[in-house]
């Protein structure tokens, strides 16, 4: 392949504001085809805004994209598409139609935009070209299959398919390998890097996961707070430098972490594993007045561990022990019978009634407390509750039967919290309960699970955000692809050895 | 200061349209219902006669408490078809208790809606373990049960001194005491202490308030640790009690179990319960509302009625007038 028939792309002095945040500032990147980027960063960095700039996802940027040296627009994503550019997210299901087969879902393009007058599709070369593509990539699905049937990763694999039959110069992977089995991934790399040597495909390869980085990137980006810090060849640099740069200066933020006695165990968990087998956990426990951590990046597994004690998702095997006795979590309900909260990661869609009161989203998990004869509810009695917690936990609200819908994310987050206080849990397991919450919100939930511990409760807290992560809690189990690889003192250890493991350090 | 009072007086005729629109989606269906009475009883002098409103409140009695039964399914955000056939299968079994086995008053009432329970038993299996789609469930059982009630029946339909189908004479007679159950004013005062009761059980009780929760939010009510599958399941066995009651009340009515005699109350009971979304702004399903619902429907058909309104013409209206409904509950949403 001489150079001549490479296409570049530039993207220069990118930027872009979303209401309340800048997510990049001054973003300078670029790519050839043919080659394999990693693109690296912490969460929140922005690496998928900026490829959703690249996919014309969002179009109200400031800055230049070049193609070959002549300035392009992208207005949409079909104009990405048509100038061969294509993202493959990380939610596949969102760009296949499951009911369709395999072949019109490669070609749906073709079959959506390219009919122009002719109203019959002709199903036979729909079928062949399909299967000549998946032949170029190597896979072997039929092309008659429902993609419904399909597992995760032959999904992704249909994208990837998809993106070659348009003559894709420049693919984008958003964290392609986080559902992946180890099997799985090593075909990606198979056929990601058969596309860029021998179809001549710049691939963009986004992934929190370094060693798989390392193993098939050239070159390697690292974004940090909506900036590019460093560009470099990938034989210039290792794993350890590449964390630093993630991370960057120390984050001096204060997190007001209480001194509390640590208790006895009161929850312990052995030989826990998923019906998936994704998530394996031998031994973990949680002491009266602690707050353990669980430190993870997405995908991790965190959150189908949070719920799976919960008693959301049925369990191949595993142990739970409340203060030494033996309990079993078959439902969500049974687990609050057994003391267990739960302060789910997606808030507005697990936690909260967004047309229900203030009230009656404060008492939904205690409402039989406030049931007298008939099951009727006293109302004022409840309301001097609620009115409490609002107090207790400076819900912003003008008055307590204002509708959730109307409450700031920070205000919406505490009443998930408050609900949990009325029927006085033991365990209480947040589920990265900062995301979208305004720094000033933040503290005070730190403050709310300070006084949790204080008060004797164990606390799980999972979350991606490792300097939360440090500053609240007492010990730290860092998950990675499932399981549990490492666990810290909080006391000593730093945000860089968390995002060693985390990453898939060993 | 002159730019500034012009537009607190563009803000004031804003928020006075504003006001205008929030007033009629809240108060519209009562509106209607006002407006309605008012036309009839100005062109019908025998609309508002004391006969005239008992005629009225006595032929929606058996439509609010089936619609009511609909309005328990609505609020876990389901849906449930079934009804109709559900009051003709009721309709049949008590009958068949009087004509055919010359049972007495309460127990053939008891074991007819017991008997129907089945359905619901089916519906919750169906909606919560098979995990159909609750308006595609209800849609099969009201064919099957359409069914079962017709051959339970032997095809025809049952009345005093009828024999059955294969030629065996009955003797049963229809008692007095279950005759006057669809007479006022026993049948309304039953209306009214259906509807209160639902209010109650909706507004003031915890299973009511978790009926909400579910319909509202099921994650969120799983992840609160509401068993929500049970709640379901009891929202589709109030509906179906709700409309074998209703299916009861109309045997009586008619003194007899007619082929298909459930399936004309669906769709008013359907309409009045969505009716019922709107008024007073609730914005969720629910009992006064409900009854409201019932009482626009039946004041309209009992105004075109006595306006000469052919009744193969009477749907025309109906219909629109729940498309009206239907607009003022989800027209705002988008908002």
């Amino acid at each position: 392949m001489n150079n001549a028939e490479r296409s570049k792309l530039k993207m220069e002095d990118i930027s872009i504001e979303f209401p309340g945040v800048k997510a990049l500032s001054h973003v300078n990147f670029e790519l050839e085809s043919g080659k394999i980027y990693g693109l690296v960063g912490a969460n929140g960095a922005g690496k998928s805004t900026l490829m959703k700039i690249l996919g014309g996802v969002y179009t109200h940027y400031a800055g230049k994209i070049y193609l070959d040296g002549k300035e392009i627009n992208i207005k949409s994503p079909r104009d990405a598409k048509e100038l061969g550019i294509e993202v493959v997210y990380q939610e596949v299901d969102t760009a296949l139609v499951p009911y369709l087969d395999v072949a019109e879902n490669i070609m749906l393009n073709t079959i959506v935009n390219k009919m122009d007058k002719k109203q019959f599709v002709g199903w036979n070369v729909i079928h062949e070209v399909a299967r000549k593509t998946l032949q170029t990539l190597g896979v072997d699905i039929n092309t008659h299959t429902l993609v419904e049937k399909l597992s995760l990763a032959q999904k992704q694999l249909i994208l990837i398919a998809r993106a070659i039959v348009q003559k894709t110069r420049f693919l984008i992977l958003d964290e392609p390998t986080a559902p992946l089995s180890n099997t799985e991934i090593k075909e990606l790399f198979r056929i990601v890097k058969d596309l860029s040597t021998n179809q001549n495909v710049g691939v963009v390869f986004i992934s929190h996961r370094l060693p798989e980085v390392f193993e098939i990137c050239e070159k390697i980006t690292v974004m940090r707070d909506g900036k590019v810090v460093a560009e470099k060849d990938i034989e210039k640099v290792d794993m350890k430098q590449l964390v630093e740069l993630m991370l960057g200066r120390k984050f001096s933020e204060n997190y007001p972490k209480r001194k509390v006695n640590i208790g006895g165990k009161k929850l312990e968990i052995k030989n826990f594993e998923d019906t998936k087998s994704r998530i394996k956990i031998t031994n973990l426990t949680v002491h009266r007045g602690e707050i353990v951590g669980i430190a993870g990046l997405a995908g991790a597994g965190k959150t189908e561990f949070c719920k799976s004690i919960f008693g959301v998702f049925p369990l191949r095997s595993g142990e739970i022990y409340i203060n030494g006795k033996r309990i079993y979590n078959t439902s969500p309900s049974q687990a609050v019978k057994n003391g267990f909260a739960l302060i789910p990661e997606e808030r507005r869609k697990e936690g909260i009634w967004i047309n229900e009161s203030v009230v009656t989203n404060l008492t939904a998990t205690s409402l039989s407390k406030f049931a007298r004869i008939l099951s009727i509810v006293n109302v004022s009695l409840e309301r001097v509750c609620a009115r409490d917690i609002i107090k207790k936990l400076s819900i912003k609200t003008p008055d307590e039967y204002q509708k959730a819908a109307y409450l700031s994310g920070g205000n919406q987050q505490k009443i998930v919290i408050g609900k949990w206080l009325i029927p006085n849990a033991d365990i209480y397991i947040f589920d990265e309960p900062t995301k979208g919450v305004d720094i000033g919100a933040k503290h005070e939930i730190f403050e709310i699970i300070g006084q949790l511990a204080e008060m004797g409760k164990g606390i799980i807290y999972a979350s991606c955000e490792f300097p939360e992560i440090l500053g609240i809690s007492d010990r730290i189990y860092v998950m990675y692809n499932g399981q549990i690889v490492k666990e810290l003192e909080t006391e000593k250890t730093s945000e860089e050895e968390i995002l060693y493991y985390a990453t898939g350090g060993k | 200061m002159v730019t500034a009072k012009s537009e607190s007086t563009v803000r004031n005729t804003q928020s006075f349209w504003k006001r205008i629109s929030d007033f009629i989606t809240k108060w519209g269906t009562v509106l209607t219902v006002g407006v309605l009475i008012l036309y009839f009883s100005l062109t019908l002098p025998t609309f508002l006669t004391y006969s005239n409103i008992l005629t009225i409140l006595r032929s929606i009695a058996i439509v609010t408490v089936i619609a009511t039964g609909v309005t328990f399914s609505l609020t876990v955000n389901g849906f449930d078809l079934s009804i109709g056939s559900v009051a003709t299968f009721a309709d049949s079994l008590v009958i068949s208790m009087f004509v055919w086995y010359q049972m007495s008053t309460f127990p053939s009432i008891i074991i007819a809606i017991s008997i129907t329970l089945v359905v619901a038993l089916l519906n919750s299996f169906l909606i919560i373990k098979m995990k159909i789609p609750d308006l595609l469930a209800t849609l099969s059982t009201m064919f099957m049960f359409e069914g079962v009630a017709m051959t339970y029946t032997g095809g025809g339909s049952i009345s005093e001194g009828m024999p059955r189908l294969d030629g065996t004479p009955t003797f049963g007679k229809i008692p007095h005491t279950f005759k006057l159950i669809g007479q006022e004013p026993y049948i309304i005062i039953i209306m009214f202490i259906i509807v209160l009761i639902a209010h109650i059980f909706l507004n003031y009780t915890k299973h009511g308030r978790y009926l909400y929760m579910v319909g509202g939010n099921i994650e969120a009510a799983r992840l609160s640790g509401i068993p929500v599958d049970k709640y379901r399941a009891l929202a589709y066995f109030i509906s179906t009690f709700l409309a074998a009651l209703g299916g009861v009340i109309l045997a009586s009515r008619i003194g007899s179990a007619q082929i298909n005699a459930g399936a004309g109350y669906l769709m008013p009971s359907v309409a009045a319960a969505f009716i019922g979304y709107s008024v007073a702004g609730a914005g969720k399903p629910n009992a006064i509302g409900t009854f409201v619902g019932a009482i626009l429907v039946g004041v309209l058909e009992n105004g075109l009625v006595m306006m000469s309104v052919p009744y193969y013409s009477m749907n025309i209206v109906k219909g629109g007038v729940l498309a009206l409904a239907l607009m003022l509950t989800y027209f705002k949403k988008d908002e």
